[in-house]
């Protein structure tokens, strides 16, 4: 269905090409999984397949990617449209019209589909997506997990035999997530459709794989999943327990591992988890009965936060349950209509702003909303001036968190996860007793990812108390001491991680799943302890 | 009539050529009277059909407008007032001039005849706003851009997604000002503009850049093949055409310019330029999903309009003195019998229009959005920490202390 033939794609003014002579083929019917670093070259594999490269980014592309039997080299995107349908990460970004129902005939309309059929389609999609109670209402209004089945719908309207989708749910909490890919299942399965997704949230996907692709300084490997994943750092974290307990095959699913893992229960039975190390602190953000109110709608009712020096608890919650919310209202510097919050005794609302920012600092869910400056080295100046801090404590704040980064670049050219690490260096200059982190690992690579679990870490045990707002289980799972569940404004479930996150099951990361109702969170923890154990036996 | 019919939106070109059309027949009287009436049967036909969609709720900002209009032509007329001679009301100061300005006078006398006379070219002026207003009220502005002809298609699709920005832009805006005070207090003024503007523009960009990219991927601007030479031809006759509707349209609105500049060119201009639109629709291969039909309904709205204008024009063009109360002598101004009976013809769309469909059917469901919306604003002074005591932040020691270790 897709063959790649000697690919080598090249972007204008680039040293190195971002694909390197590149054979692939995927067969018809296949569900594909994508998956490298940031800036490998996952993203120009995938525009190679839709034709987005490289008639729409520039570059130059040498060999040929046939696609159905047509060659990108003579059909622009356009062209394709009727063989390959395109979703991304954002789908509002990529909404044309205002309602669901428009939005699905579009991509009709322009292949001048006739009206009785078109008319078909949109009722049979709408039923094949389980959306049909949507059709009128505003694009803008639905949920995250909505939008991306109404953007994989208007691309499906054109019965496409290739759908190719970047990095489909990681904007989604789990749920969302589940539901989106139970429909790009049902659609492999079902349809018959080639699927081609690249997902950083390896986990998600892995066990509906049929082949994983993996891309590394832009050469292409190709290979059935657990041969793929097994001792890779991308792989989920069933497959490396599995790795590391040495059990074969390597599961990729729950389901596989648990029947692997009676013995393991067994054995870890007697045992306790490991507490997190370092004891926490007094309190330092004393929220109380603190109250959002958006217009009509309660974002946070009277909810209680308390968080100690020393301590990292993660805020959890589907989107829109009052997570941004409570973080904005803790912070000051959003609404907040009832409670009270004291950081340190003071309240950073009514602090003046240098003083609020030593009491506390956030990293909003779009850390690019805090930069303006043309170089990364004036933003370090800037933090510097407004914190009044002494020159320099920003950029040497920069340069322990990514060490290679040069201070002559332009923010926005930065990776997303240098970005993060721009934004919370420039946050942390005023040195806050309290870090507040919005979805922090969102659309950040694996490498980035277990960055930010280090640095939290690393700056709980400093003595800073730590909020992290996540969708991310696995995150949470390593770097939380306690855990927060919010649901409609309210807390619906909070105590130490490992209580909160075995017994809920969405939260529950992978490791928890396969060996509840032990308490076990994380692969090393269960690692280390299998093998103290085996040394003392 | 389809008094009982079911809810549906009329075609938006009905309810434009209505309101284009009482505009025309506006803009041809300074009669107050009649003004008034074409305002009282606009505003009764939008009371009457508007639906609760969110465009739909603009009509007040249009009165608003309209008042502020006619309040500008009046004040200005009465500080620039000329010496024309009249019936003197208040002597106002005059500010002396100097020579070079000679004809242009501030201040001194204000006779009733420039004040009459400015607050009817103001009420005129107020009237064909909110015709315009109406038709945007009535009709939503999105579908009349989808119903526009092939040849113009992409320019509807680039005016919708530019329709869809402005939200966006308002959207990311609130959301960096509200970034803004997690630095601190940041820059004023200079840096204010460049703080809140950067960030959004780049936004924006990126954002226009993936949608480009999304509507290529969806087959936007897929093209038939045609002859370069029925190419040039079709761009001629779109240019030379919508320069003749220009020029008609001005004729038209304008009665003292000559006869065969307004309708023969208005009408010229627009054949030339449907003429080329058919040539140019055949490059663009689309279809329409639900278009709105064109019926009796649509027949009855544009038709009343139309009525109204050509019986104003032509009581103009017989009787001028009935649409232009004179001035000089003044007189109080009476209602022309035969144009006021055309204008509430024009009200009867309040009655054939069908009904706008439901809430629930035709707007969103405002259910609340996915993205948490944080409005901007400051918090309501919450009660001061219990005790009152110092506050004593367990600051890091330095910033050594505060800052990780530069990992892996």
């Amino acid at each position: 269905m897709i063959r790649f033939d000697q690919v080598t794609v090249t972007y204008p003014e680039a040293a190195t090409p971002a694909l390197t002579e590149v054979d692939l083929t995927i067969d018809e019917g296949e569900l594909c999984l994508v998956v490298g670093s940031t800036g490998s070259g996952k993203s120009t594999l995938l525009g190679a397949v839709n034709g987005l490269v490289p008639h729409f980014t520039g570059g130059r592309l040498d060999g040929s990617v046939v696609v159905a039997g047509r060659d990108t080299r003579d059909h622009p995107p356009r062209e394709l449209a009727d063989v390959v349908g395109t979703v991304g990460q954002d789908p509002l970004a990529g909404f044309v019209t205002d309602t669901v129902e428009e939005e699905l005939a579009y991509a009709m309309e322009q292949l001048a589909v006739p009206p009785t059929a078109m008319r078909k389609r949109v009722e049979e999609t709408l039923d094949l997506l389980g959306i049909a109670d949507l059709r009128h209402r505003a694009l803008r209004t639905l949920s995250g997990g909505q939008q991306q089945r109404v953007a994989i719908g208007s691309v499906l309207t054109l019965q496409p035999q290739v759908l190719v989708l970047d990095e489909p749910t990681s904007a989604l909490d789990p749920t969302a997530a589940e539901d989106v890919l139970a429909v790009i299942t049902r659609l492999v399965h079902d349809l018959g459709l080639t699927v081609v997704v690249a997902e950083h949230r390896v986990e998600r996907v892995a066990q509906h794989a049929d082949r994983v692709v993996l891309v590394a300084d832009g050469q292409v490997t190709i290979g059935s999943p657990a041969a793929q994943l097994e001792g890779s750092p991308l792989a989920p974290p069933v497959a490396q327990l599995g790795t590391r307990l040495g059990w074969s095959p390597v599961p990729l699913s729950v389901r596989d591992a648990r029947r692997h893992a009676a013995p393991l229960r067994e054995q870890l039975e007697p045992l306790a988890p490991p507490a997190h190390p370092g004891a926490p602190g007094h309190v330092v953000v004393d929220a109380r009965r603190v109250s959002v109110q958006h217009r009509e709608v309660v974002a946070v009712r009277e909810v209680d936060l308390q968080v100690r020096a020393g301590e990292v608890v993660a805020l959890m919650g589907r989107n829109g349950s009052g997570k941004s919310s409570l973080l904005w209202a803790v912070h000051g510097a959003g609404p907040r209509h009832g409670g009270t919050v004291a950081i340190g005794g003071a309240d950073p609302a009514d602090a003046p702003r240098p003083a609020a920012r030593r009491l506390v600092g956030l990293v909003p869910q779009t850390p690019s909303d805090l930069l303006y400056l043309a170089t990364v080295a004036e933003e370090c100046a800037q933090a510097d001036h407004e914190s009044r801090s002494p020159d320099g404590t920003c950029e040497a704040l920069l340069r322990r968190l990514v060490p290679d980064l040069d201070p002559t670049r332009h923010p926005r050219d930065l990776s997303e996860g240098q970005r993060l690490a721009l934004v919370l260096a420039v946050q942390l200059t005023a040195r806050p007793a309290a870090v507040l982190l919005d979805e922090p690992t969102r659309g950040l690579d694996h490498e980035a990812k277990e960055r930010v679990a280090g640095l939290l870490a690393e700056l709980a045990a400093a003595g800073h108390a730590v909020v992290v707002a996540t969708h991310d289980v696995e995150l949470a799972a390593t770097v939380a001491h306690r855990v927060v569940v919010l649901a409609e404004g309210e807390v619906v479930a909070e105590g130490p991680a490992a209580e909160v996150l075995v017994a809920s099951p969405a939260f529950a990361p992978q490791v928890a799943k396969v060996l509840a109702p032990l308490p076990w969170l994380t692969v090393d923890q269960v690692v280390a302890a299998v093998a103290a154990s085996g040394s003392r036996a | 009539m389809a008094r009982r019919a079911p809810g549906r939106n009329l075609h938006p070109g009905a309810w434009w050529l209505w309101a284009i059309a009482l505009a025309t027949a506006a803009s041809r009287t300074t009669n107050p009277l009649l003004l008034a009436l074409v305002v009282g049967v606009v505003w009764l036909v939008v009371d009457a059909r508007r639906s609760e969609a969110p465009w739909a709720r603009g009509f007040k900002a249009y009165v608003v407008l309209g008042l502020v209009v006619i309040a500008i032509r009046v004040v200005f007329r009465v500080l620039l007032g000329g010496d024309s001679g009249g019936h003197v009301i208040v002597r106002l100061p005059e500010l002396p001039l100097p020579e070079a300005a000679a004809g242009i006078r501030i201040g001194g006398p204000v006779t009733a005849e420039a004040v009459l006379g400015s607050a009817y070219d103001g009420l005129r002026l107020a009237t064909l706003l909110l015709c315009i207003g109406a038709a945007n009220v009535l009709a939503n502005p999105k579908r009349l851009l989808k119903a526009v002809p092939g040849a113009l298609h992409e320019i509807g699709v680039a005016v919708t997604v530019a329709l869809s920005v402005a939200p966006q832009l308002v959207e990311s805006g609130q959301r960096v000002r509200r970034a803004r005070r997690l630095r601190g207090e940041g820059g004023r003024g200079r840096h204010l503009v460049r703080e809140v503007a950067i960030p959004v523009l780049t936004d924006a960009l990126d954002r226009s850049l993936f949608l480009a990219a999304a509507m290529d991927t969806r087959g936007y601007g897929r093209r038939a093949a045609v002859p370069a030479a029925s190419r040039r031809l079709a761009t001629g006759l779109v240019l030379g055409g919508l320069v003749g509707v220009c020029l008609g349209t001005y004729g038209l609105l304008d009665s003292t310019s000559p006869r065969h500049l307004g309708l023969p060119m208005l009408l010229g201009g627009a054949a030339a330029a449907w003429a080329g639109m058919v040539v140019t629709g055949r490059r663009v291969v689309r279809s329409r999903y639900r278009p709105d039909p064109w019926r009796t309904a649509e027949w009855g709205v544009a038709g009343t309009g139309l009525l109204v204008a050509v019986v104003v024009a032509a009581t103009g063009s017989v009787d001028a003195t009935a649409l232009h109360p004179s001035l000089s002598p003044l007189t109080w101004p009476t209602l022309p019998l035969l144009p006021a009976a055309a204008v509430l013809v024009g009200a009867l769309p309040a009655w054939i229009a069908p009904p706008p469909p439901p809430p629930a059917a035709s707007t969103p469901n405002p259910a609340r959005p996915e993205r948490e919306p944080v409005t901007a604003g400051a918090p309501l002074p919450a009660p001061a920490p219990p005790g009152g005591r110092s506050p004593s932040v367990p600051l890091p020691a330095s910033t050594g202390a505060a800052v990780p270790e530069a990992s892996r």
